[in-house]
């Protein structure tokens, strides 16, 4: 198919990651009382948006791919999962 | 959640342009990548029914909930995929049903067209029901409700509507893909939102050591005690697990259910389709960990302060009706009396379907349970995704072009499934709606699709590996496989219940220890009738020409070679090395 599933999980959680980690930085600690103190906020969202990127960057890697294939059928050796 | 809405519907507008014949459509072009493809088959299957559930029985059985997975999974997602799906895949067939018109004729695909396609709807519609429930409970809407002016009673209609809608767009436009892409998303989500529920639940209890320390050891072992069906907390022993739930059970529902099928079938090649429910086993079995320990956990802690939980306790003396519960785990109430519901000795009967709901709101602060509950709405969709793409397939390829209209052009059938799709879902929400009226159909019904079901693989087996198998056994099998499990349950009765729903509505000749293992012997009951009836008719009958069978019996098929794949692409490998790691699991949590 011709959308990379890639790039919508990682454009969702990249959007999740930042929404969730902003919160956590302007949120009030008291609310973290029930998370053990913990920031889960902030911490969480970083570790989504880290994985969004990564997979944004390999989306994209494999559409390049497909683009450069002279052939046109998408299926270079490089492109396996 | 409104981003995960939007990203949801995106998808499917952004595949529309794909969906050019009714290949596409249904069967996802056969254009899909094996890890895709693994995480759509485990994900349709993990409704939110599975994630609440399994966090219910976690509470309520301990790690033996396990067995769901590591023994009543795995070993059949491994036989599907080395052996099955060559038959499924290779053959010209475009869904479950339409391969035992070929390998057996037409009326037994008539059954299984027709009970799969009634079970889908039903089952998209409780799914529907129970998130419409859950998210009332949960009291997630009422503040948008206040703004707009409309009673909190609306809150039921609302999910049902939205939900039904969002569904309804993605896949008219999408199809199955649009359904496998929002599967897999939902993978990740539900990942996202239970993987730091896990982290601060083991943090909070002193781990897997404190959860040991502190609760007896019945709900730390899955396999001590499985001697005796007294002595364990699931109430069967270890016969009738490994046969009823191990073998009969979940090879009826992994090897020959559409639902899961269909995902497979959409896999760019033969041995992409073969590898999906393997690479689908490598998460399946991680699962436990995400599901069955937050259960575990909420009956690890102490009674909360009542303020901190507001779950199923709205409008009722907090506190007390707390004290009744265990853990994070409140009391039953009857919604006219307000009092906790108690069972024959005087106990409070305890609402385990809370238990996931509650880790969720006792740990996640504002933020992070958006992120918990979008998890939980993503796995109710992509469960009513699943039945509803299911349905419309079986409905337009074995019901439609099979009985009603036959050799229409393909748009026309393209043009069929995207009605089917909103039949299918307008259907599903009459389903749930006739759930909250009248509970007890509903249970009805769901004994009857286990009655229809638990024969299946007999049939699937002997198709696939005895040549010899004919169309008339074939039927004549299924029919009295059905049979069997309904006289069984009939005759037979759980130990505390009365005759009824629950069995013994014939006469009662046998009690079991529990509703488990009535479930599982009426399962390898009704299996082996279909087997030997099978067999039976097989020989008196005249058998198919050998040349009609190629592609759809073992012996009669060419194996696919795959000298030239690296070994981490070998199904066969791949096979032992899941099968390998699920033993060790077993071993660890014995």
């Amino acid at each position: 198919m011709g959308l990379d599933i890639r790039l919508p999980i990682g454009l969702l959680f990249s959007v999740l990651g930042l929404l969730l980690s902003g919160f956590g930085v302007f949120s009030d600690r008291a609310i973290y009382q029930r998370s053990l103190g913990l920031n889960v906020n902030l911490a969480w969202g970083i570790v989504l948006l880290v994985f969004g990127l990564i997979m944004v960057v390999f989306g994209n890697r494999r559409s390049e791919n497909q683009h450069n294939s002279a052939d046109g059928t998408g299926r270079s050796a490089g492109g396996q999962q | 959640m409104g981003t995960y809405s939007l990203f949801v519907l995106g998808i499917g507008v952004a595949l529309k342009r794909y969906m050019k014949t009714s290949a596409d459509f249904f069967l996802a072009g056969r254009s899909i990548p094996a890890w895709v493809c693994g995480l759509a088959f485990i994900s349709a299957n993990l409704g939110a029914q599975e994630v609440i559930g399994m966090g219910a029985s976690g509470a309520k059985y301990g790690i033996s909930t396990s067995h769901f997975y590591w023994i009543g999974a795995i070993p059949a997602m491994v036989f599907v995929g080395i052996f099955m799906m060559p038959f499924y895949y290779g053959s010209r067939a475009r869904s479950v049903p339409e391969y035992l018109r070929l390998r057996f004729d037409e009326k037994t695909r008539g059954l299984n067209a027709i009970s799969f396609a009634t079970m889908t709807i039903f089952s998209s519609g409780i799914s529907m029901y129970a998130m419409a429930k859950l998210i009332q409970t949960l009291h997630i809407l009422d503040a948008p409700l206040r703004a707009l002016g409309l009673p909190l009673s609306a809150s039921f209609h609302c999910n049902v509507v939205l939900s039904a809608v969002v569904v309804l767009i993605y896949i008219v436009l999408g199809g199955l893909v649009s359904a496998i892409y929002n599967e897999v998303l939902q993978f990740f989500l539900i990942v996202a939102g239970f993987l730091p529920l896990v982290f601060l639940g083991l943090k909070d209890v002193g781990g897997w050591s404190g959860i040991k320390a502190q609760l007896p050891s019945a709900y730390t072992h899955s396999w001590q005690g499985m001697g005796s069906a007294h002595t364990n907390l699931l109430g069967v022993e270890w016969f009738s697990l490994v046969m009823g739930l191990g073998f009969v059970l979940s090879f009826g529902y992994w090897c020959t259910d559409f639902l899961v099928v269909q995902r497979a079938m959409a896999a760019d090649s033969m041995s992409a389709a073969r590898r999906t429910p393997l690479i689908a086993a490598l998460p399946k079995m991680v699962f436990p960990f995400l599901v069955i320990l937050p259960g575990l956990i909420a009956v690890t802690l102490p009674i909360p302060q009542a303020d901190l939980t507001r779950a199923g306790v709205a409008g009722t003396a907090r506190s007390e009706v707390f004290a009744a519960g265990r853990g994070l785990i409140p009391p039953k109430i009857n919604e006219t009396t307000g009092l906790p519901v108690l069972d024959a000795n005087g106990d409070a009967v305890l609402d385990y379907d809370l238990a996931i709901p509650n880790m969720l709101v006792h740990y996640f602060p504002t933020g992070m349970l958006g992120l918990g509950l979008t998890a939980l709405l993503a796995s109710f969709m992509s469960g009513m995704a699943g039945n509803v793409t299911a349905f419309n397939t079986v409905w337009t390829y074995d019901i439609y072009q099979a009985y009603l209209h036959r050799n229409a052009s393909d748009r026309h059938y393209l043009w069929m499934g995207r009605m089917a799709t909103v039949f299918g879902i307008a259907l599903s929400v009459a389903a749930a709606y006739a759930a909250t009226r009248f509970n007890n159909i509903m249970d009805f019904l769901q004994l009857v699709f286990a009655f229809v079901n638990a024969p299946l693989f007999a049939t699937f087996l002997l198709g696939m590996f005895w040549k010899r198998t004919t169309g008339h056994a074939a039927f004549a099998g299924l029919l009295s496989g059905t049979a069997a499990a309904a006289i069984h349950q009939g005759l037979t009765l759980p130990a505390g219940a009365t005759a009824g729903i629950k069995g013994g509505w014939l006469a009662v000749v046998h009690i079991y220890p529990s509703e488990m293992a009535q479930n599982f012997s009426t399962a390898i009951w009704a299996w082996s009738m279909c087997f030997l009836v099978t067999i039976l008719v097989s020989l008196i009958t005249k058998p198919r020409k050998e040349t009609e069978l190629t592609g759809l019996v073992y012996s009669l098929t060419k194996h696919p070679s795959e000298g030239h794949l690296a070994w981490h692409r070998r199904p066969a490998v791949l096979g032992v090395i899941v099968l390998a790691l699920a033993l060790l699991l077993n071993i660890i949590f014995w």
